[in-house]
């Protein structure tokens, strides 16, 4: 597959662009934000998207979904990260969705992945926890056999849309000690089942998140999603996926950003000229135009990737060296928009801090650069 | 697809016939790399290797037979170079006239210029240099001073370049003089052919920072060039130089993706700084490497997608700058990064106590410091992408 997209793959992205400038503003998503909105996200929005199948894009026309390829996908998550848009593509159909895909029983398939499809059912994958910091296979929740089903105990944190999830995917340990990546299993929870306690958290970018409290929770032998003790596996393949739609989402935000930016240094004059007419700042834009083509590159080839199937450790890699270029860049972009914009850059009054802030929250969700870098030298044996 | 499989077949076989054994070997010394010319002196097998593949024309695979060109068609080229790569063949000849002057000939040049001198590069007869930079002229090329005064039928050239890659070894310069220094700078600029052997050329080889060096500083006095040597128009050489520095950025990017590097690289660091359960134990060394590797396969990435896009039709942007740039800063780091793997044994000039490869990595990482400055200093490509790019007001 060529790193070049199709006619039909630029003309679905445009659709979506179109689509995001009339329907969504930055002004909308200051509005969440200031009014505290219950859902942090409009359902409105998120019905119209399933109607356009851009909620079911990947998953199997024979789900509900359009059968598109993850190439598709990435038009989608590009533009609607150029409008920082909160809608829950991420929670409910990269990692939930995902979970009941690549490893669901066909009952679980046929209960949630056409409801989700049709914009019906959000979900949501609790994975994260206090002490795990970057490692998606550091587990401490427990889960026991209790009866003929399960009881989970533990705690997990900024579980991506957790406060609106109607099921939440949740990963316990059955087996080995808190590192290993075998032994941990993935569990379906009602949000509304005994002893389940969720609790929005507030975070820096607005984005929405919570933390999801379970104590001696009972679950039915058949909520485990895959087998169990498999988990782990499970978990980092739907991880890469979603980080791919996260590495998407990141470059439409750091394109946007970049592009008020460089309109800023052509509009804003100090010492009679635009200050994008001085070399200190010019070289300063190339530099970053030069990081954000590489990043486009690798967000690309990750996609294709995914799209030719290609085995687990490959994607994995592929996915990583997007994930940590991704993270640099957009940090890069929003440090930068902030210095070149000046004073005004400061402000909550300009847009401009709402990508700085976002750059931080997508570099440490699904792993920063850092821990990218240290997985690639490990997936190439050094 | 029958007959690209039946052209490989072929193509393998002759090869297989003709190439003398000692040719079946990667290039690791830059001394053993064919450049032809006059001044020449190689080795039988490698004589042997120039001549039966110049004689089909592959030393210059797709260029016209008319003009002793292989006269392939891009497909057939490539068969033919994954061909060589696969058999880990010997590039039968290198240089300046197969991968510059030649294709800008071929492309610009007169008839006659074209039957003069394009069979002498495909026949590894004639060395050529390129004679762009001087004194005075640098990221500021078209600010070059030699001057090129008509006198009947000839240009008399006064002048001196500098950074002329082996002007010292070479037959031919092709140069940008100066023919009307009245017109804006731009605009009065001639591209000219000239034989180093015409009186008042001399040449002095310049040593860099690193030790030896392929650079020389060329002086032009008097120096009596046939007018018809001119390739375009008398005062239209501007736009033929910036055809051609666009390529040789590329050029100089593409130098810098060895894959054997990374692995030397990787086994470098473990010889130096030891394992632990198989990590290189060092793990600030190690996150570096990584973010080397990482960002090389970003910018191969990139260039993939350049090749692609343009397979598709897109327009050719400001590519080259990017991986000029990028490229450049890559290769310094990747030296610096090797200097710091091998810690104290970095500091060897020569003699007792250094390896070889230790010596050759010093040397590799004092050269690396003119990536960024020749071709187009990185400033250079980053005025360029601000401006055609990004159209940041002057």
């Amino acid at each position: 597959m060529d790193l070049v997209l199709t006619e039909e793959q630029e003309l679905l992205q445009q659709t979506v662009r179109d689509f995001v400038a009339r329907r969504s503003s930055l002004r909308r998503i200051r509005g969440l934000r200031d009014t505290r909105d219950a859902d942090g996200f409009s359902r409105d929005l998120w019905r119209e998207m399933a109607r356009l199948g851009w909620v079911g894009i990947v998953l199997p026309e024979e789900h509900g979904g359009l059968g598109l390829g993850y190439l598709e996908l990435m038009g989608v998550m590009e533009e609607l990260g150029r409008g920082l848009m909160p809608e829950p593509m991420i929670s409910t159909v990269l990692l939930g969705a995902n979970a009941i895909l690549l490893g669901g029983s066909e009952p679980q398939r046929r209960e949630h992945l056409p409801a989700v499809a049709r914009g019906e059912r959000l979900l949501a994958v609790a994975y994260q926890e206090a002490h795990s910091r970057h490692d998606p296979h550091h587990v401490e929740t427990r889960a026991e056999r209790a009866g003929g089903g399960w009881g989970l105990r533990g705690e997990k944190i900024q579980v991506l849309d957790g406060h609106v999830a109607d099921r939440l995917v949740v990963s316990a340990r059955t087996a080995g000690d808190a590192h290993a990546a075998d032994g941990i299993t993935l569990f379906l929870v009602r949000p509304d089942a005994a002893g389940v306690a969720i609790e929005r958290q507030s975070r820096l970018d607005g984005r929405n998140a919570a933390l999801v409290r379970l104590d001696d929770v009972r679950v039915d032998a058949d909520a485990v999603v895959g087998e169990v003790n498999q988990g782990g596996t499970l978990l980092a393949r739907l991880l890469d996926r979603a980080t791919a739609g996260l590495t998407a989402e990141m470059l439409g935000s750091m394109s946007a950003a970049f592009e008020m930016t460089v309109e800023y240094l052509k509009t804003r004059k100090q010492f009679g000229v635009p200050i994008g007419s001085f070399q200190a700042l010019k070289h300063r834009a190339a530099k970053v135009f030069v990081e954000l083509e590489l990043a486009r590159s690798a967000v690309m080839h990750a996609h294709r990737m995914l799209d030719e199937r290609r085995d687990d450790a490959s994607v994995a890699r592929a996915v990583s060296i997007a994930k940590a270029r991704c993270s640099d860049a957009f940090m890069l972009v929003g440090d930068e928009g902030v210095q070149m914009h000046g004073g005004i850059g400061m402000t909550d009054e300009h847009d401009i801090g709402f990508f700085l802030k976002r750059a931080r929250a997508a570099e440490m969700t699904f792993g920063d650069a850092a821990w990218h870098r240290h997985r690639v030298a490990g997936l190439d044996g050094y | 697809m029958a007959d690209v499989e039946t052209f490989r077949e072929e193509t393998r076989r002759w090869l297989v016939a003709h190439a003398p054994a000692s040719m079946y070997a990667p290039l690791t010394d830059p001394d053993d790399v064919c450049w032809g010319g006059r001044k020449a002196r190689y080795p039988a097998d490698v004589k042997q290797w120039l001549d039966v593949m110049a004689e089909r024309g592959w030393t210059a695979p797709t260029w016209p037979r008319e003009y002793g060109g292989g006269g392939l068609t891009k497909q057939e080229a490539k068969v033919l170079a994954e061909e060589i790569a696969k058999l880990r063949l010997r590039p039968p000849l290198t240089g300046f006239g197969l991968s510059m002057i030649g294709p800008l000939l071929l492309q610009e040049g007169s008839e006659e210029l074209k039957r003069e001198h394009i069979p002498p590069i495909v026949r590894g007869q004639i060395r050529w240099c390129q004679g762009y930079s001087e004194p005075g002229a640098g990221s500021d090329l078209a600010g070059l001073q030699t001057r090129a005064v008509r006198d009947g039928d000839s240009f008399i050239v006064n002048g001196q370049k500098v950074w002329t890659s082996y002007a010292d070894k070479a037959d031919w310069m092709f140069l940008l003089v100066r023919t009307d220094p009245e017109a804006p700078k731009h605009s009065g600029i001639t591209f000219l052919l000239m034989d180093m052997e015409t009186p008042g050329v001399s040449v002095r080889p310049i040593r860099l920072i690193s030790g030896a060096s392929p650079f020389c500083e060329t002086f032009l006095t008097d120096v009596r060039v046939p007018a018809r040597n001119v390739v375009g128009r008398v005062n239209g050489g501007w736009l033929i130089a910036k055809a051609l520095l666009g390529h040789e950025r590329t050029m100089i990017a593409d130098v810098f993706k060895s894959r054997d590097d990374k692995e030397k690289l990787r086994a470098l660091a473990r010889r130096h700084l030891g394992e632990d359960g198989g990590r290189i134990a060092d793990p600030v060394i190690r996150d570096r490497l990584a973010q080397l590797e990482m960002d090389q396969a970003c910018l191969d990435l990139t260039l993939a997608r350049a090749r692609d896009g343009a397979k598709a039709g897109h327009k050719p942007g400001p590519e080259s700058s990017i991986f000029k740039y990028y490229g450049t800063e890559l290769n310094q780091r990747r030296r610096s990064l090797a200097m710091e793997v091998l810690g104290p044994n970095a500091l060897g000039w020569e003699g007792p106590g250094f390896a070889d490869d230790e010596l050759r990595m010093t040397r590799d990482w004092l050269r690396s410091r003119g990536n960024t400055i020749e071709g187009g200093t990185s400033e250079i490509q980053l005025n360029i992408i601000a401006k055609r790019v990004l159209g940041l007001p002057d």
